[in-house]
């Protein structure tokens, strides 16, 4: 449990608390305003008190999150977000602390700090849109941008391989990897539920159609006549099934994943994997049918584990200190060592 | 050698004199031994009176190989005395520091005087019984050497003692093998009488009071620390590793009963942006670095001068552009701190001027960061940092207070950009956490009372003076500058930072020869002092030694229209006094001539 979820907030919140009076800003049909209502719908039920929420962005479109958040907000400078999070944080663990970031912000300028928030498992919640390209800055190749990708950068195609943002999160020992899509509406609001119930550092990558730059990135998951083909909808303890009336499946043939049809009378059920999301190896697998045509798209919790925060081990020691040691003398520090005196 | 020579301080230091030290070493972790890269000194000089500097040309030089010889010889004052453990000038070390002769031997230190003895083997007879490797017994020379200073200087050897106790307590045998070798120096200095006589230096005339050696940066952790615990907020402390800067890093990290936090992010820029993260949410927020650090920094400090957020930035100045001379000193950082940002981002700027100084303006940077909702950029350099000078402690009671515009409600709509004090030029700092006043900062330009995103072109000019007013106030809380010695005269020493000891001693030495020279040293770079341009105009010259190619005297030029003399030094080394002293004399004579 977070440190201070106990306080619950005694008079309900609704959307319209989380809705600041901005304007806001992004291209009509932008990917973003649906990640943005699903936050702002989900927050009254989390029964959190609106003051202790802070969300912290970089810069690119998706930062200009927290200007429409009637919360605490800080939009900082390109790829630090996690940094100043950090930062709050462990000055504050009683806050509920949201990172919004892109692919070019949290993956490019911004990747060191991605990976050392992820290492040292504060309990921050990030939110990294992933639109495949560079949009504020209209129109240039990202590091999650498919090689070969003509922009106006490429003109002749990227010769860039993107980044795998879920197998990142895997390498870099995060204890919470997910996946959601803008445009998947209930699934969003759940994943985001699950991200702030988990106690450490949430990895939350959401599909995000730039429609400007980079539109139908993801019709494969996101059309309604592929999409059954194309999403694998993980559940916990649940067999791996997709496809239309759930007829295919992930099994094992020897060392490897496979696409099983249960439908050609030579496969069960019971040879489809279970999803266990406490299981790195699991993980890893699914993460990695992320560039993989032949597999599905894994949505939903990957991965979680709980240990222990970073902020909650910070004032542990703390408090260690304070046991052994007394609470801090100043006159005391300032006479440790050798003195003596001058008449 | 440093262990040696911090012990030889203390002592010093209990024994009531007064004394500045200069510790050398080089970048390099294990440098070759014997090699001239790996020489690794302790400079200090002490004294009855009230010392300034390490002193220029020290008396006495203790050299435990030739390596060592050939680097420091060239400071020995003439006539001076050389304490040699002959022992290690044997033919590959001679070879290794590039002396073609035995220099113990040939006649070539005739205008010293030189002791030389064979250290290593009389610290092993001392020792011999004791069973220990030849490895252990080599480690104890030092120790022997040590010994051997505290009888020429009729020094108590019980603080070392003491020391050698605490520092090696689970292993007897070092223990006993330092204290030996120790006393086996002293005895042999004593029944020998090698030197002819041993001096007793006499108690400084110093304030009465209770006193401890201190160093730079460490009295920076101290003065961080202090200013948490008066100020009733949360330090947070957030660093990267990097010489000579580290340091402070580490003692902060000693005081976790204070309810201090310290972070060691993954790189300098996360390492600032934490800490404005911690200035958002209620914090003393603090970090510190080197040069090459703050330029890596000075994206960020742009966003907190834009966010109008508290936060202090220390620089311990190292010499040289990019990797440049780690260890060594300079102050070549004092326009990065000014302008190293882009557009118009001002900051205050602090120097302190001695490693006691190191404890004060680490306690005044907070105060006006906190005070007036503004970064403020500490400058110390590596000199300052690790010297060490004794410290008149002081009360806490005599530290001034420090207030905060820390809000917990407002009367109607709050406005998160509303200049609430005019005094301070501070916003109010609504804490993350706080009902009913949830607000967005960020780097876009922000309307000057609701904080909202604003490309207005009025505003923004509007907000671009604001910025620098919030500079400009601080002027009305600090300190007016005040002259040593007369308030008019021929000439004004007019110097910032480390240099502080080297002026001043120059400049008691020319006044005691009846000069009208005076001594200005600012603490308080940006805003300079209110009254600084009077200061200035009362003299004839105004002479400004730099440890860089003339940033502070440009300045001065610049901004009171004076034709200040720029006197530089760039070698990774503090200015002698004597150096000063006859740049003095030169420009007084100049003057007179012209
Ligand atoms: S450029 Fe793309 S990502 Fe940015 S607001 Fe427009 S549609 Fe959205």
């Amino acid at each position: 449990m977070p440190r201070s979820e106990e306080a619950t907030v005694t008079q309900a919140l609704t959307r319209k608390d989380f809705t600041s009076d901005q304007t806001v800003r992004w291209c009509p049909g932008c990917g973003d305003y649906s990640i943005l209502a699903q936050v702002q719908k989900t927050f009254p039920e989390l029964g959190r008190k609106k003051e202790e929420f802070v969300f912290v962005s970089g810069i690119g479109c998706s930062s200009r999150f927290p200007y429409y958040m009637n919360t605490y907000g800080f939009h900082t400078i390109h790829g630090r977000a996690p940094a100043v999070a950090t930062g709050i944080k462990i000055a504050n663990p009683d806050l509920s602390v949201w990172v919004v970031t892109g692919d070019g912000d949290g993956l490019s300028i911004g990747g060191n700090h991605l990976i050392h928030l992820l290492r040292r498992n504060l309990d921050i919640n990030i939110l990294l849109f992933n639109n495949r390209i560079y949009g504020l800055t209209k129109g240039q190749y990202s590091p999650t941008s498919e090689f070969g990708k003509v922009t106006k950068s490429t003109p002749l195609g990227s010769i860039d391989w993107p980044f795998n943002p879920p197998s990142l999160a895997l390498g870099a020992a995060a204890t919470f990897i997910a996946r959601s899509v803008d445009v998947e509406g209930q699934h969003l609001q759940d994943i985001i539920k699950a991200a702030y119930h988990h106690h450490g550092t949430s990895f939350l990558e959401i599909y995000q159609n730039c429609i400007i730059f980079n539109d139908n990135a993801f019709a494969d998951v996101t059309e309604k006549d592929t999409k059954v083909e194309h999403q694998l909808l993980l559940e916990h303890g649940q067999p791996m099934l997709f496809g239309k009336d759930k007829s295919k499946g992930i099994g094992m043939d020897g060392h490897h994943p496979v696409v099983i049809d249960l439908t050609d009378g030579k496969h069960s059920i019971d040879e489809i994997l279970l999803h266990d999301k406490t299981d790195r190896m699991t993980a890893l697998m699914l993460s990695e049918m992320t560039y993989r045509p032949e597999f599905p798209v894994p949505l939903g919790i990957f991965y979680e584990i709980e240990i222990n925060t970073y902020e909650d081990l910070i004032h542990e020691q703390i408090e260690r200190a304070v046991e052994k040691m007394g609470p801090g003398d100043m006159e005391a520090i300032l006479h440790a060592g050798h003195t003596w005196k001058v008449k | 050698m440093q262990l040696t020579g911090s012990q030889f301080t203390e002592t010093t230091g209990i024994v009531g004199n007064d004394l500045a030290t200069l510790p050398d070493y080089p970048a390099e972790i294990r440098a070759p031994a014997g090699s001239l890269a790996g020489v690794s000194s302790y400079q200090i000089q002490f004294g009855r009176e009230d010392i300034q500097t390490p002193g220029d040309q020290p008396d006495v030089l203790v050299v435990m190989n030739p390596a060592a010889l050939k680097v420091n010889l060239p400071e020995l004052r003439p006539n001076g005395i050389i304490i040699a453990n002959k022992a290690t000038f044997n033919k590959r070390n001679l070879q290794l520091a590039g002396w073609d002769t035995n220099p113990l031997e040939d006649e070539s230190l005739g205008e010293y005087t030189l002791v030389s003895i064979d250290m290593t083997m009389l610290a092993e007879k001392a020792l011999e019984d004791l069973g220990l490797s030849s490895k252990v017994m080599a480690r104890s020379t030092n120790m022997f050497a040590l010994g051997l200073l505290y009888w020429l200087y009729d020094r108590p050897m019980d603080s070392t003692f003491n020391f050698i106790e605490t520092k090696f307590k689970s292993r007897p045998e070092i223990v006993e093998a330092n204290k030996r070798a120790l006393q086996a120096g002293y005895n042999y200095g004593r029944t020998t009488r090698l030197i002819s006589t041993s001096y007793t230096v006499a108690k400084a005339t110093l304030p009465s009071g209770t006193y401890r050696n201190i160093m730079g940066n460490h009295a920076i952790a101290l003065g961080l620390v202090a200013a948490g615990h008066k100020s009733g907020l949360r330090l947070v402390y957030a660093g990267y590793p990097i010489t000579p800067a580290s340091d402070i890093l580490h003692m902060v990290s000693n005081y976790k009963n204070f309810g201090v936090i310290t972070f060691q992010a993954e790189d300098e820029i996360a390492a600032v942006t934490s800490a404005i993260g911690a200035a958002f949410a209620g914090a003393l927020a603090v970090t510190g670095t080197s040069g090459p650090g703050m330029a890596l920094k000075s994206e960020a400090i742009g966003l907190a001068v834009s966010a109008e957020l508290p936060l202090v930035l220390i620089n311990v100045q190292r010499a040289g552009p990019s990797t440049g001379m780690p260890t060594k000193t300079e102050q070549a950082d004092l326009f990065q701190a000014f302008y190293g940002r882009n557009s118009e981002t001002p900051t205050v700027v602090l120097a302190a001027a001695t490693p006691v100084d190191c404890f004060t303006m680490a306690y005044e940077a907070c105060r006006i960061a906190i005070q007036h909702m503004v970064p403020v950029i500490l400058l110390s350099d590596s000199y300052l940092g690790n010297g060490s000078e004794p410290w008149l402690l002081p009360g806490m009671e005599d530290l001034p207070p420090i207030t905060n515009s820390q809000i917990t409600s407002v009367n109607g709509e709050f406005q998160p950009f509303e200049i609430t004090d005019p005094a301070t030029m501070a916003r109010s700092w609504a804490i993350p956490g706080t009902p009913e006043l949830e607000h967005r900062i960020g780097g876009l330009e922000k309307d000057a009372v609701t904080g909202n995103v604003s490309y207005d072109a009025e505003n923004h000019e509007r907000m671009v003076h604001r910025r620098q007013k919030k500079v400009d106030v601080v002027a009305d809380h600090i300190p007016l500058a005040a002259t040593f010695g007369d308030e008019k005269g021929d000439l004004l020493v007019l110097g910032w930072g480390s240099t502080h000891g080297a002026i001043r001693s120059a400049v008691e030495r020319v006044r005691g020869e009846g000069h009208a020279v005076s001594h200005l040293h600012l603490r308080h770079l940006n805003p300079f002092p209110k009254n600084l341009g009077d200061v200035l105009v009362r003299f004839r010259r105004v002479l400004v030694p730099e440890l860089n190619l003339g940033q502070l005297g440009r300045m001065i030029r610049s901004e009171f229209l004076i034709d200040t003399i720029l006197f530089n030094k760039v070698k990774g080394k503090p200015f002698l006094a004597s150096e000063i002293e006859a740049k003095i004399f030169e420009v007084l004579k100049e003057t007179k001539d012209a």
